[in-house]
């Protein structure tokens, strides 16, 4: 290993270094944005310290020096504009977006690789070791069906594609067979036979997963899948790193892979549902809608706009609880002028995040924080749900299943759901466009609790008439 | 199984481990950020796409390693500057009313 090598080899694990600290700093949200930046300082470093190695090796051709800063303007390029002008609510589907396109190259990294080989080695049998052959199966694999699976997401979230589950013919049985042929073809592969058609049988069935598998999953259950396939990137960069035999790589795949693993389960965890069950489908599918009757016999109590002023003024404590209906609708500015303008008044108002509010993990709290709410006043689940005994009022906006109290029953589409215990509070007001059902296809009971008053109205509109009422008191 | 590839394993398993340990500490309320986050992290992939792309010599090779520079670049790029984007708007109190609150008078 000359000088120069040792130096690079260096700077790469002083990038990844880079890469934890970022992490770490993660923690909070008053260094989280330090952290972002050692983060990036970390892969500038790795970054450039590769740029010197090639060009200072003196190997590298015009050619290919102009294909690598080609590829730098345009990507970087598209990736600025987009990372400027993406609206907060689009969020989900950018970070798909970018989980596709490192999937691929990811994949794309393993499948030059191997046909580089192959030309080589003129084919010979058991010219590729198991060392090579095992990763660069498993980083096509794995990065074809991200970036399939990732686009498809992205399409979804974007409505491109209905969002609603579609069943693929054959479902079931199309999976399986795609599992197969990919099994056969890689021990095929791994037996030391050396064949690029083979190669692009595993490639074609990986694509075709990854569409197949997102395809029949529904809009609420994205943070689940977008975790995943964040996973899913993080390991075949691993696996690229394996490929390459490049620690930076494995180090750097490995964090995210992590990180998109413990987001799944969290996510899975906050619906009470397995992954696996999420990846096969099902749930609001029509039949689901039986288990409805717990809602039986209450009547619901539709409440006044003044009557609603009234009781947020003169309340101490106020939590709001915004679902994902509160950004479809736009209203996360007119939410936060509501809770100024009763902190003012001098009621203490917080927001109870429920962790699968919006369409990936955490969204919620970005779309608020957009909106100008301190973060000090975004309180998750476990923490703000001893507080309901002690609000005087909880308004519930845009979110239905999260807060419905039939999940600590046993019997019903949400049982065993983590809630958010609204009907612990004094009082609580609803604003809903109608009685319709959520995505779990259920009443939710807590809009029959004699505590509970509805106020039917769109969101945005809703809450700026709230605030002109409470500014008539 | 070589050195390399043991070596190459041992670092594989233990950023796992390092990944898990540090990342369950972040709150709830930075979850999307830390994805997206962690989305430019896996831009690292980068390296390994100048890599193909250098010793890239027919067609085939060139253009497969271009698209994946591109690919790897719009990862980096992308996900580092909307990932900031996102995290400059956590604030401890509100902001002064001039730019968040452009747009609707103050209450």
């Amino acid at each position: 290993m000359d000088l120069l090598d040792t130096i690079v080899r260096l700077v790469w694990l002083l990038g990844a270094a880079g890469f934890v600290f970022g992490l770490m700093r993660m923690n909070s949200p008053a260094t989280a944005r330090n952290g972002n930046l050692i983060s990036a300082g970390g892969m500038a470093l790795a970054i450039g310290g590769t740029a010197v190695l090639l060009v200072s090796n003196g190997s590298i051709s015009t050619t290919a020096l102009l294909i690598i800063v080609a590829g730098i303007a345009v990507g970087g390029g598209l990736g600025l504009y987009m990372a400027r002008t993406v609206k907060m609510t689009a969020m989900p589907q950018l970070v798909s977006l970018f989980n596709a396109v490192g999937g691929g190259a990811a994949a794309l990294i393993a499948i030059d690789d191997y046909i580089r080989l192959a030309s080589v080695q003129s084919l010979l049998p058991g010219s590729i070791p198991l060392e090579v052959s095992i990763p660069t199966v498993l980083d096509i694999v794995i990065g074809g069906i991200t970036f399939t699976g990732s686009i498809l997401a992205s399409g979804k979230l974007m409505g491109i594609i209905s969002g609603k589950p579609i069943k693929v013919p054959g479902g079931q049985l199309v999976t399986l067979a795609l599992a197969l042929i990919t099994a056969v073809a890689a021990i095929y592969l791994w037996a030391g036979n050396v064949s690029v058609p083979i190669l692009f049988v595993i490639i074609a069935a990986s694509l075709i997963f990854g569409i197949t598998m997102v395809l029949p999953i529904g809009g609420a259950d994205m943070p689940v899948v977008i975790s995943l396939l964040n996973s899913f990137t993080g390991t075949a960069v691993a696996m690229a790193g394996f490929v390459l035999g490049n620690d930076v790589l494995i180090i750097a795949g490995a964090l995210v892979g992590a990180s998109g693993a413990i987001l799944t389960k969290l996510m899975a965890d906050a619906m009470n549902r397995s992954v696996v069950n999420i990846m096969i489908g099902g749930f609001g599918g029509g039949e689901g809608t039986v288990g409805a009757v717990g809602a039986e016999g209450g009547s619901v109590r539709s409440l006044g706009m003044d009557d609603a002023a009234i009781q947020l003024a003169y309340a101490q404590n106020v939590i709001i609880v915004p679902g994902y209906g509160l950004a479809v609708a736009q209203a996360q500015h007119a939410v936060r002028e509501l809770a100024e303008l009763l902190e003012a008044r001098g009621v203490n108002v917080s927001y109870a995040i429920h962790p699968v509010a919006g369409r990936m993990p955490g969204h919620m709290n970005v779309l608020l924080a957009e909106a100008n709410v301190p973060y000090p006043q975004l309180r998750e689940m476990d923490d703000i749900n001893p507080e309901f005994d002690r609000c005087d009022v909880a308004l519930v906006i845009g979110a239905n299943d999260v807060t419905n109290p039939a999940a600590r029953r046993a019997g019903t589409p949400v049982s065993g759901m983590p809630i958010l215990d609204v009907d612990h509070a004094k009082s609580i007001i609803v604003i809903k466009r109608s009685m319709g059902r959520g995505y779990a296809g259920i009443d939710n009971e807590l809009y029959v609790n004699p505590k509970t008053g509805m106020l039917f109205a769109d969101a945005k509109q809703g809450l700026a008439d709230l605030v002109a009422a409470v500014k008539a008191l | 199984m070589s050195t390399e590839l043991l070596a190459a394993l041992t670092v594989f398993v233990l950023a796992i481990l390092c990944g898990f340990a540090v990342i369950s500490k972040v709150p709830a309320t930075l979850h999307t950020p830390l994805m997206s986050g962690a989305n430019s992290i896996h831009g690292i992939v980068l390296v390994g796409s100048m890599f193909i792309a250098a010793s890239a010599t027919d067609l085939l090779s060139q253009v497969l390693s271009f698209v994946a520079v591109a690919f790897a670049t719009m990862n980096v790029v992308g996900g580092y500057v909307v990932t900031d984007r996102m995290l400059q708007m956590f604030r401890r109190k509100p902001a002064e009313p001039k730019a968040a609150a452009a747009a609707e008078p103050k209450a």
